[in-house]
């Protein structure tokens, strides 16, 4: 992330107006990259630790679409989305499946595996520097609120997070395919008696996860740049934010995510050379009192 | 009052829902007790309570006179409280002689030495060997549990519960999941248990009930139906309606 | 995890005997190292202090069934310790490793009281999130650590005031194959107490040993210091041989990889641990130079076909290979 670094100085209002916008279209960003993570941990019981690779990939799939080939952004996106559920897809056939119910330590090992794998290929083809996504020219400007302007892909970020937390509560609270989905966590062998067609369903969020994955990769690509350790650089943090938020959990995913995202963005700007001391600080903080998530669904 | 072992209205709700509703028990040294009681009654929920894996929203647990209401599971074990498990919690790759030697060595307080040979004493693989040979378990002593037929690793459970020497044994279930043919094998390891050991049984096969136990409580819907002699249990009528339902009353 | 478990060695073959067969292996694969290898000493003497920290995350992963990615927190705190003391003028190489396993074992308390109060994936997020605490303290108490630079210029004493520890890293070399010798027997020991037993326990139910009346959490918590003690060690090892200590020492990428190495040589069997330790660093010492990211898909294929095809690890798999010949060749 590159953001100013003054000495540490108490903000003043514009400043503090300033990190509070930041932080709040980092928190989305996170959030739209996160919450198919935590859907996948919290209802499929799977910790895909190669859920940052797929972000990535769709980072590099709008990057080639949008600069390479001079696509329009929108378009970049939707190809970003479908390329990246395209290529999960078969993974999902071949190595995922075989984990659904392994131990959690067997699926950290193959996820951080396929994400290796991931980051070695990538750098093979793309090569190691970092890639940008242009941006169309209305997101690129500043957008006056009233009491202050805003750049017009912060506010992009922000309404797609909204955006993502409604519809996704949406599908799971109110339509069939959330009942059966409930109903597959729950009990698969009895949701299959039932006639729900589990493989399906999961086959079917697995690939949703995957396209939101793909979809804040690329919305998110001007705070988490595209290069091939995007991966594993930002693995831990995605993990972080699921588990405070409590896999599973919209709300909680939500939370965590614009919780940590301000400490993040807030030390950032007040104290650069501490690193991310105070986001793991609040991490330990977090978990040790809340060792279930913040609103957890699934029992660890 | 010289009860060993009291529950004093135990009570437990999950929300609105009364699990377990004023329970009330106790035990004198010796007894042997059975509590039974239709599917949902609250037997597991009972166990739960009395073991102190859960936190009753009411009422009080004692040992020999001492409140244990605020003692943890662990506390609760190491001061006479022992229990078997209604599927068989076993470490799959121990052998039934080193689980003995644990229960034997946590008994003598030296479980988790680091500076000493889990073998060592020869006294407890003496002791450990007594109580297999009780149970008939000599054969499969050094076989790894994975290895061994379900009704033995049923009898292991109560090998370790006998280690452990407790005042009070709360068996869960101790003929579950064992094939008919193997139940006789049970029944002579309940019948080998000491005399001044108070045992509380919970069980479905109500033939092994009949047999073990002098006294009979029946739990359904939480709360306390019966409690009396076996002979008076299938006459009673709060207890066929609980079992049968309407079908009590068509039948008569 | 019990995919993952120990072998059920049923037959109890003479452990005494087993151990004593063990250590001469290692003695005698180290003795060839050094002949065989003059010139690479110091990657040797590297893979031996990285063999210690597998061996530590090896007691608390493959024996008590905690999932850690942030082992070389304990590591780094006894490379650190051992680095800041030599650099104080405590220069006697035994009690630098002494300092070094205090550090680790302090460290090991903390980490195991903080981690130990969640479970399952919060854990996990726990063991990294203080790795990555560590790492970023480290590199701002630059006047105590070096910070980003590290700390250099170690000069330890002659290893029992004759052998310096010199260019050739001899010294370094034998001085840490005694030390590894000697911490896998003790931690053999170690495994064969009443306290292993109980901690393989509670690897596979802790409910189970609860109800004979043992408590997990004082196990475990000195579980997590003697873990601490064998990473500080080896961290110490580090910092004595190389004669640096750098943030890498405390990372999250070096615990991942421990981790790895351990999988790779097949947990709670502490001969796992070598094994992998040996086979990942040499791979790695080899096309690692050739192209760093050729290595990081090749660990990447490793992993995920150890967890498809060999979840036991190469030590394991080599027991089962092992039992299928004794089987075949009976009557």
């Amino acid at each position: 992330m590159t953001l100013p670094s003054p000495p540490f100085l108490w903000p003043s209002m514009q400043t503090a107006l300033s990190i509070a916008l930041d932080a709040l279209a980092y928190g989305m960003a996170l959030f739209i990259i996160c919450i198919g993570l935590s859907l996948t941990m919290g209802l499929m019981r799977v910790v895909n630790l190669a859920h940052g690779a797929f972000a990535m990939i769709g980072g590099y799939i709008a990057s080639y679409a949008a600069r390479d080939l001079a696509l329009g952004y929108a378009f970049a996106i939707t190809l970003a989305v479908l390329g990246t559920v395209l290529i999960a897809i078969p993974l999902e056939r071949l190595l995922f499946r075989r984990i659904y119910d392994r131990s959690e330590l067997s699926q950290v090992l193959m996820t951080i595996g396929i994400t290796f794998c991931v980051i070695g290929i990538t750098n093979y083809v793309f090569g190691p520097t970092l890639k940008t996504i242009p941006l169309p020219a209305e997101l690129a400007r500043p957008v006056d609120l009233g009491f202050r302007s805003i750049a017009g892909h912060r506010l992009f970020v922000i309404a797609s997070g909204l955006v993502v937390a409604g519809g996704l509560w949406f599908l799971i609270e109110r339509t069939g395919f959330g009942i059966r989905l409930r109903a597959a966590v729950e009990n698969a062998p009895m949701a299959r008696a039932l006639g729900v067609r589990t493989e399906l369903i999961y086959a079917a969020s697995f690939a949703l996860a995957i396209g939101l994955a793909a979809f804040g990769g690329v919305a998110g690509a001007e705070f988490l740049p595209i290069e091939p350790y995007y991966a594993l650089r930002y693995m831990v943090t995605f993990l972080v934010v699921v588990s405070v938020g409590g896999a599973g959990s919209i709300g909680g995913a939500l939370a965590a995510c614009l919780l940590l995202g301000s400490i993040d963005i807030t030390a950032r700007y007040l104290m650069p050379e501490f690193g991310n001391f105070f986001f793991y600080l609040a991490v330990i903080l977090v978990v040790c009192l809340f060792p279930r998530g913040l609103m957890g669904r699934a029992k660890a | 009052m010289s009860a060993v072992f009291s529950v004093e209205r135990l009570s437990k709700s999950f929300g609105g829902l009364k699990v377990n509703h004023d329970i009330s028990l106790s035990m004198a040294a010796g007894e042997r007790l059975a509590l039974i009681g239709p599917n949902g009654a609250g037997k597991t929920t009972f166990v739960n309570l009395v073991t102190g894996r859960i936190r009753p929203s009411r009422g009080a647990v004692s040992l020999g006179g001492e409140d244990m209401t605020a003692v943890s599971a662990v506390g609760r074990v190491r001061r006479g409280l022992v229990r078997t498990f209604q599927v068989t919690r076993l470490f799959s790759e121990m052998t039934p002689e080193e689980h003995m030697l644990l229960a034997l060595l946590q008994r003598a307080g030296r479980a988790t030495r680091i500076l000493a040979r889990f073998r060592g004493d020869a006294t407890l693989r003496d002791e450990a060997a007594d109580i297999l040979a009780t149970l008939g378990l000599t054969e499969v002593a050094r076989r790894p549990v994975a290895e061994i037929a379900y009704g033995q690793q049923r009898l292991l459970e109560i090998a370790i519960a006998m280690a452990q020497r407790p005042k009070v044994l709360l068996l869960d279930e101790p003929a579950a999941g064992v094939p008919s043919s193997d139940t006789p094998l049970i029944e002579r390891a309940l019948e080998r248990l000491p005399p001044e050991l108070a045992v509380l049984m919970i069980e479905h096969d109500m033939d092994l009930v009949f047999r073990f136990a002098k006294r009979v409580i029946v739990l359904a819907a939480g709360e306390v139906i019966f409690q009396g002699l076996p002979g008076e249990v299938a006459q009673d009528e709060k207890v066929r309606e609980a079992y049968l339902g309407s079908y009590a009353h068509a039948g008569r | 995890m019990t995919a993952l478990g120990l072998k059920p060695d049923g037959a109890q073959a003479r452990p005494l005997l087993r151990d004593l067969a063990s250590i001469a292996l290692i003695a005698l694969a180290g003795a060839s190292g050094y002949w065989l290898f003059p010139d690479n000493l110091s990657f040797l003497t590297r893979v031996i202090s990285v063999a210690l920290l597998v061996l530590s995350l090896d007691l608390v992963v493959g024996y008590c069934g905690i999932a850690s990615l942030g082992q070389a927190a304990l590591y780094g705190a006894g490379a650190y310790a051992a680095g800041i003391a030599c650099l104080n003028g405590v220069t006697e190489p035994f009690l630098l490793i002494l300092i070094g396993a205090a550090a680790g074992a302090v460290t090991g308390l903390m980490m195991g009281a903080v981690m130990l109060r969640a479970h399952g994936l919060p854990q996990l997020v726990l063991s990294i999130a203080i790795v990555q605490l560590l790492h970023e303290a480290a590199n701002k108490l630059a006047w105590l650590t070096g910070g980003s630079d590290g700390l250099s210029g170690m000069l330890p004493a002659p290893l029992f005031g004759l052998f310096e520890f010199d260019l050739w890293g001899r010294a370094a070399y034998l001085f840490g194959l005694g030390l590894l010798i000697v911490t896998f027997a003790l931690l053999r020991l170690l495994v064969r107490s009443p306290f292993g037993m109980v901690c393989r326990g509670l690897k596979e139910d802790p409910l189970r040993v609860s109800a004979l009346g043992i408590s997990a959490f004082p196990v475990l918590i000195r579980m997590f210091a003697i873990s601490g003690a064998v990473a500080g060690m080896g961290g110490a090892l580090g910092a004595i041989a190389t004669q640096v200590v750098g943030l890498d020492s405390v990372s999250f990428e070096l615990s991942a990889n421990a981790l790895v190495m351990l999988v790779l040589g097949g947990l709670g069997q502490l001969t796992g641990a070598l094994i992998g330790t040996v086979v990942f660093m040499s791979i790695e010492h080899v096309i690692a130079a050739i192209n760093p990211f050729h290595w990081m898909t090749l660990v990447g294929a490793i992993l995920v076909a150890i967890v498809l095809f060999a979840p036991r690890g190469l030590s394991g798999t080599l027991d089962e290979l092992a039992r299928l010949l004794r089987r075949e060749g009976r009557p």
